[in-house]
């Protein structure tokens, strides 16, 4: 049997507290990138000027130590946990959530949790955060934060399509997903789908897909197509940053394919707004 | 910013006149912030035909709920949330005399119906250029509304706030036109 690699829970939570406040500052250099190619491309004067205060705001945030948005989004945490992996001193879960706690205090971001979606009433630390976890092999623990806004989230859709609906029926979903979205995600958008699987498993696809880094291929070439198809068609749009008009709506589109049911093809687009905060720590061996 | 053209609040009929959509503009002055909440509570006072908690008459909304403000610093991050929600309550706060709001994403047709007959205009600052925002505020003082937190009225003192004109008194939408403008295939 292999050696169990002890993890401390309270050395989670510090890590966790440290991404929220890095995530909501600290804009990726992969975001930037595609925020001065954007600039440089864009044909619409207004749209440009957008693109010009989102990279000063990115400046600014990272000076000031001030979060890029005032929504610092609901706390989704991804862990991938090795399976010789041993949390000492405390429960996994529980050192997530207080890690939220603590990184939101003390960052002075903002609590946009409420406690029951009908009764609404802030839980006042942002907690409980979102959490996915994975049993990898190995001893290590990857833990990926991500700050996720409730206007881009809002937007968001699902749909069981046919099997016979095929390429183009979710090709379509997608755009006429963003086509209705308009301004209210925050254009330049990340778009991320997920195909097959179930319900439930296509909604995590989009959103898991939204970790990959902005530019980069699928590297099945046939669903690296999709995502270019997929790109060129939103962006033919019009709607632009801030849809106010302009050539660049979606900065790039992710998608994730997996296994399904012979009777259906559920698809889901998670969409995500420029201010697209991921931070992600390793620990273990 | 180049051809931006500098407003002072509170606005006058004349110089909101000249605006057209697309057009660059830079704030100075008072701002008042109010969101969800904060407007149900202003409708209210309205529909019960009550004072409400400032002279609303040439004055400027903005539609915000800022991160809180770290000691030293007036205000936290406070970029523009989705106007849309505000739209069942901005037409009596535009008969009331409010001449501008502020937000991000497209209004109603009643809602610019109502910016038509009564001579406002609505500006669309940049979603998610918070910390950017934050740096043309200058004081925030809690005016109404305490209890409601990151949701109160707040009167912002704002110097060279950017906008872009959305719509102005005419009718005219940068939305609806700026997509037709740019759309392919």
């Amino acid at each position: 049997m292999a050696t169990r690699t002890r993890i401390s829970a309270s050395e989670i939570a510090e890590k966790i507290s440290y991404l929220c406040m890095d995530a909501n500052f600290n804009l990726n250099e992969d975001v930037l990138d595609a925020l001065r190619d954007s600039y440089e491309a864009e044909g619409s004067p207004v749209a440009k000027e957008v693109f010009a205060e989102l990279l000063e705001n990115a400046k600014i945030a990272r000076e000031c130590q001030m979060p890029l948005c005032q929504d610092t989004g609901v706390a989704v945490v991804f862990v991938e946990l090795g399976e010789h992996v041993e949390i000492a001193d405390g429960h996994l879960c529980d050192a997530i959530h207080e890690g939220v706690r603590k990184g939101y205090k003390e960052g002075f971001l903002r609590k946009s949790i409420v406690k029951d979606p009908i009764n609404r009433i802030n839980t006042g630390d942002n907690t409980p955060a979102i959490i996915y976890t994975e049993i990898i092999p190995g001893s290590r623990v990857k833990i990926t934060f991500m700050a996720k806004g409730g206007g881009c989230e809002n937007m968001s859709r699902i749909a069981m399509l046919t099997p016979a609906d095929g390429r183009e029926g979710i090709i379509n979903f997608v755009v006429e997903t963003v086509k209705i979205a308009k301004a209210n995600p925050c254009p330049p958008i990340i778009v991320g789908v997920g195909i097959g699987g179930t319900f439930d498993y296509a909604a995590y696809l989009a959103k898991k897909s939204l970790l990959k880094s902005l530019g980069s291929k699928h590297v099945n070439s046939d669903t690296a197509a999709l995502e270019q198809e997929m790109l060129e068609r939103i962006n033919n749009l019009g709607i632009g940053a801030q849809g106010l008009g302009g050539w660049i709506t979606a900065l790039s589109v992710h998608v994730e394919r997996y296994p399904c049911h012979i009777a259906s093809l559920p698809v889901a687009v998670n969409i995500e707004c420029h201010a697209h905060r991921v931070k992600t720590v390793v620990l273990g061996v | 910013m180049p051809d931006a053209i500098h407003l002072k609040t509170p606005l006058k009929d004349s110089d909101i006149a000249g605006l057209k959509i697309g057009d660059r503009v830079l704030i100075h002055g008072i701002i008042y912030t109010a969101r969800d909440a904060a407007h149900k509570r202003l409708v209210e006072l309205i529909d019960q035909g009550k004072e409400l908690p400032f002279d609303i008459r040439g004055q400027i909304i903005y539609y915000v709920g800022p991160s809180p403000a770290r000691p030293g610093r007036p205000i936290g991050s406070c970029g523009p949330t989705t106007s849309s929600r505000m739209d069942v309550y901005t037409p009596k706060l535009l008969a009331r005399g409010l001449k501008a709001t502020i937000g991000k994403g497209h209004r109603s047709e009643v809602v610019i119906e109502a910016m038509k007959q009564h001579k406002a205009v609505y500006f669309a600052a940049t979603g998610g250029a918070a910390a950017l925002l934050a740096r043309t505020v200058r004081k925030a003082d809690i005016i109404a509304y305490q209890d409601l937190g990151a949701e109160a009225v707040m009167r912002l003192e704002v110097k060279d706030f950017p906008a872009v004109v959305a719509n102005d008194i005419y009718g005219n939408d940068l939305f609806k036109e700026g997509i037709v403008k740019y759309q392919r295939g």
